[in-house]
């Protein structure tokens, strides 16, 4: 196995873009990304999507965007784990390149989600649940998401209070980022007198609808230096889980084993402990999310994630910043490309180009990405070579 | 939400609470399934689940989606039943300042929905709590 190096990423513009179809979003993203290399071709292109097919009626989307893209004929796949589509579809072009099968590999994500009403778009979200015996009884995401919450709240002492501080982080930091769809600070009042969406869950404890891109290009560690003339960021760890996607089938509501087993595994492969990271880009879709992901990851104790936030520990200048980017919460959440998107915030964290939101010294960052209420999950762990 | 094939075959869970038990190690799945993922056994019978249980978690719906958007707000719950089996249902005629983690509830066969315009009404599963009774 070869070591694999991004060398490239491009990310767009992000929000409700009306006027844009998803395949110009793509590419907008993907022509970004190989502008930041000196590639002369792709050998190969994998792009994560969670439900094309019930946001704009498009499936068939790997041709559709390698034409679009200007690289007819590219052997090109999409890949979808729902909400962890991206991560998961950057995890199978490393693996091309890491194999020797390929190059030059562009991983990508893209969804498109304003097109449909927010009823449609609820819908279409809630297929990452199971719908024979979930969503037919009337659960939403939110309120799966809320009754890991209630759990934790009831085991832990965790409260609406501390759930409200991750939103607040979050778009602290993503008022930093130019990018991000909500690009403001929020009050912890206004998330708690936000209208409540499933007990205890405010809207603004909740990412929001978001249409927008993501793209990486890999290429063998070996060769990284002859296509870029920045800082060489190498992959050095990934890993991969599943668990049951109706999360009543878990023994415990508010701990995420699938997100816990892949970071085991990207941990072993990178020769880092939690405590090495400088910074982690995690799938905060619900602010309990980041909560428990949190714990997952081992950056704080199991039951200890509540207060994190709060108390600075994941915050710019904290012990361990946790999604510079301003998140799913600020940045926004176009499903399918979040999990390629936290990679492209730490890829440039590694090569310092974050500007006021910049983690100095950054030399490793996590990323996290997760499909449903957590039954898949892909973890990367970048190295700033 | 369901064509008229997909509802009837899930009749059995829906309305009789039907699961399935492993021969070879006990283990109890709902909805059932074709291999355990205990004991790597293919041979199963039918499992009839109790229709008491207790309340894992729980959550107020208040933004539904369009099929129940008449009932909102109502209740979510993951109940275990006393089986050990876990599953996701709504509690029916309480309110959410009643509801709290470990209360105790009966299964009861209830309408869930309606598919609309001429579709069929759905049937189901939902929670009461036992204080009710
Ligand atoms: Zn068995």
């Amino acid at each position: 196995m070869r070591d694999v190096a991004i060398i490239g990423v491009g990310i767009n513009r992000w929000g409700e873009l009306w006027e844009s179809p998803l395949r110009d979003i793509f590419v907008e993203s993907a022509l970004e990304a190989i502008a930041d290399t000196k590639v002369d071709h792709l050998d190969s292109m994998y792009v994560g999507c969670m439900t094309s097919g019930l946001f704009i009626g498009q499936e068939h989307l790997a041709s559709l965007l390698a034409d679009y893209l200007g690289q007819n004929h590219l052997p090109s796949a999409r890949i979808e784990s729902a909400c962890a589509s991206g991560a998961l579809a950057a995890k199978c072009g490393y693996f091309e390149v890491a194999s020797g099968a390929s190059d030059i590999v562009m991983v990508a994500g893209v969804e498109k989600m304003t097109d449909v009403g927010g009823d449609g778009a609820t819908y279409a979200l809630s297929t990452a649940a199971d719908a024979e015996y979930e969503v037919y009884h009337g659960v939403t995401f939110p309120s799966l998401y809320a009754m890991m919450a209630v759990e934790h709240m009831h085991l832990y002492g965790t409260t609406s209070e501390d759930l409200a501080h991750v939103a607040v982080k979050n778009h602290k930091h993503g008022a930093k980022n130019p990018l991000a769809q909500f690009p403001f600070e929020i009050s912890v009042d206004a998330v708690l007198n936000s209208i409540m969406v499933a007990d205890p869950l405010h809207i603004y404890d909740c990412s929001p609808i978001t249409d927008g891109a993501a793209a990486a290009i890999l290429c063998p560690l070996e060769m990284a230096s002859k296509f870029t003339d920045k800082p060489l960021v190498r992959v050095a760890g990934i890993g991969h889980a599943t668990d049951t996607i109706a999360l009543h089938q878990r023994k415990e509501l508010s701990w995420l084993e699938g997100t816990a087993r892949a970071a085991k595994q990207a941990y072993k492969q990178a020769d880092i402990k939690p405590q090495d990271l400088h910074c982690a880009e995690v799938h905060d879709c619900f602010t309990i999310a980041e909560i428990m992901v949190i714990e997952a990851l081992g950056l704080v104790e199991k039951g200890k994630g509540g207060s994190a936030a709060k108390e600075g520990t994941t915050a710019l200048g904290g012990k361990i910043p946790v999604n510079t980017s301003g998140g799913l919460k600020s940045k926004g959440h176009p499903v399918g490309a979040t999990g390629v998107a936290q990679l492209v915030e730490v890829t440039k964290q590694l090569r310092g180009e974050c500007g006021e939101r910049q983690v100095e010294g950054a030399k490793y960052g996590l990323t996290q990405n997760m499909g449903g209420t957590g039954g898949s999950a892909v973890v990367h762990i970048l190295e700033a070579i | 939400m369901s064509t008229s094939a997909r509802y009837t075959r899930e009749i059995p869970q829906r309305y009789r609470l039907e699961a399935a038990k492993c021969k070879g190690c006990s283990k109890l799945f709902f909805p059932p399934r074709l291999i355990c993922d205990e004991c790597g056994g293919k041979e199963f019978e039918p499992h009839r689940l109790s229709d008491k249980g207790k309340v894992v978690s729980y959550s107020v719906v208040r933004i539904g989606p369009s099929q129940f958007v008449e009932q909102v707000p109502y209740i979510v719950s993951v109940v275990e039943l006393e089986d050990g089996v876990r599953l996701t249902c709504q509690v029916a005629d309480a309110k959410p300042e009643e509801l709290e983690i470990g209360a105790p509830v009966t299964i009861e066969f209830r309408k869930i929905g309606e598919e609309g315009d001429a579709g069929i009404i759905h049937y189901g599963y939902k929670a009461v709590l036992d204080r009710f009774k």
